[in-house]
């Protein structure tokens, strides 16, 4: 019969908290970075010149396309030989991170866009509004409703895709709990309590997303 | 003489190959109420979204108050752009599209707030004026998804108004209404009309027309097939067609 002892893992609870904190900064920059990288993909997706419609769609499709995995590895180790300078850790990991979830934040955002009733646009054209104007004061505000849970849903993941930094020791929850692991040699408590951590940070967001999901289906 | 408010010669509209509108010529003067009747397919809608540039007419030339009217939002020169002319063509649309977002009040509001850049005190007085003239004071703070069809339309009609507009587009503005709904819109437009309002509207309600218009187009396959005063369209109409059609709706 296997003896838990999770009072050991636990003296190494700084550790775990390191690692906390380092995901949640990486998830944060990642989040923020996307959408910023989404919604220049998203509108570039929707423009009517071609040549920024397909350059979206290229960036887009090379990333969803290809295991995140992959692309952590690539910009450590890969990029750099061709580039010539080193990178750091931090830097491959968030840019990839962040082009990453910024590829289907875009899908996310234009889905939310084209939802919205055309008559919308025409009526905030009918009152001489700019295309800007009716983007900002009438169709985002009704997208923004309608891409809510989806974009929380994919937050969600981009909360889990950080452990992939794992592979590039960038100091986050799931290489923190190795190095625990290592210290104390208890992966059974170690990793069980790195999955109830992220259990307890990410429980709450599908709830906050599930809540969204039903007021939109309730005034539809 | 008075000069024509919209004046439109020859214009043309395509959608890839199927010719829609085939060469218009119309003058709309000051306090005119235009009615726009005609088979569907007849582009009658096509014409009206055209007279807001909704639609970018393919050909023709389109005049607003002697300025030539330009596709861009801008225009340059002498030309009036198109955001510049919806200030003073307002439009209103057979599925009322409210802002769901917004309550009565700021659905009025929103156009002349950002577009005019009128204070939120002053466009919610003339909005509350408004409302009080469609007989919806009550409903300001109220969200559309709460209101019928024919006060939804009442709401959009107010909304165009707010932009304080020299022309107002009613595009078959009762069609997406339950029949008991229709009168109450058609009173708001016929005190327009009493009003000295020049308006332009595609209607199914010949009735409505008779009593309204001050002048009559029958369309028909992209042109204007008949034109001239409720009385002879619509009480003696010469073509064939036109009594065809007309009989439809005399039942």
């Amino acid at each position: 019969m296997y003896h838990w002892d999770f009072y050991t893992v636990l003296q190494s609870f700084d550790l775990f908290l390191i690692g906390i904190w380092t995901t949640f900064l990486y998830t944060i920059g990642s989040i923020a970075l996307g959408v910023v990288v989404g919604l220049v993909a998203c509108f570039a997706r929707l423009s009517r010149f071609a040549a920024l419609r397909i350059a979206a769609r290229s960036y887009q499709e090379l990333f969803r396309c290809t295991p995140l995995l992959v692309q952590i590895l690539w910009a450590y180790y890969a990029l750099p030989m061709l580039l010539g300078v080193t990178i750091s850790n931090t830097v491959a990991g968030l840019l990839t991170l962040s082009l990453y979830v910024g590829s289907f934040y875009a899908e996310i955002f234009r889905g939310g866009i084209n939802a919205i009733d055309k008559g919308q646009r025409e009526a905030a054209a009918a009152v001489g509004m700019s295309g800007v104007q009716a983007m900002t004061h009438i169709i985002m505000p009704q997208a923004i409703k309608k891409m809510l849970p989806a974009f929380i849903n994919q937050s969600v993941i981009q909360v889990k895709n950080t452990s992939l930094l794992y592979a590039i020791s960038v100091a986050e929850l799931t290489y923190m709990t190795s190095v625990v692991n290592s210290e104390t040699y208890r992966p059974l408590e170690a990793y069980t309590l790195a999955a109830v951590m992220y259990f307890v940070m990410l429980f709450p967001l599908t709830q906050v997303a599930d809540h969204f999901e039903r007021r939109m289906r309730r005034s539809d | 003489m008075t000069e024509p408010v919209i004046s439109v010669r020859g214009l043309t509209k395509s959608f890839g190959n199927l010719d829609v509108l085939k060469g218009i010529d119309l003058d709309l003067m000051p306090g005119e109420v235009l009615g726009l009747i005609g088979p569907s397919g007849s582009g009658k809608s096509t014409l009206i979204r055209c007279l807001n540039m909704m639609e970018t007419p393919t050909g023709g030339k389109f005049l607003f108050k002697g300025k030539e009217v330009s596709p861009r939002f801008r225009g340059k020169g002498g030309s009036i752009g198109t955001g510049d002319l919806r200030r003073e063509v307002g439009m209103v649309f057979q599925h009322f599209n409210l802002f769901p977002h917004l309550s009565v009040l700021d659905n009025i509001t929103k156009g002349p707030r950002t577009v005019l850049k009128q204070p939120r005190a002053e466009a919610e007085a003339v909005a509350m004026d408004l409302l009080a003239q469609v007989g919806l004071a009550d409903k300001a703070s109220a969200y559309p998804s709460h209101l019928s069809g024919g006060q939804k339309q009442r709401v959009a009609i107010a909304r165009s108004l707010a932009m304080k507009p020299e022309v107002l587009l009613l595009d078959e503005v009762t069609s997406a209404l339950d029949p008991e709904l229709v009168g109450e819109v058609l009173g708001v437009i016929r005190r327009l009309a009493d009003q000295g309002m020049t308006m332009v509207l595609v209607t199914h309600e010949m009735g409505f027309a008779a009593d309204v218009a001050s002048r009559v187009i029958f369309m028909e396959q992209g042109r204007i097939a008949e034109e001239g005063s409720p009385e002879d369209i619509l009480r003696n109409p010469r073509s064939d067609r036109l009594r065809g059609f007309l009989s439809r709706f005399h039942g």
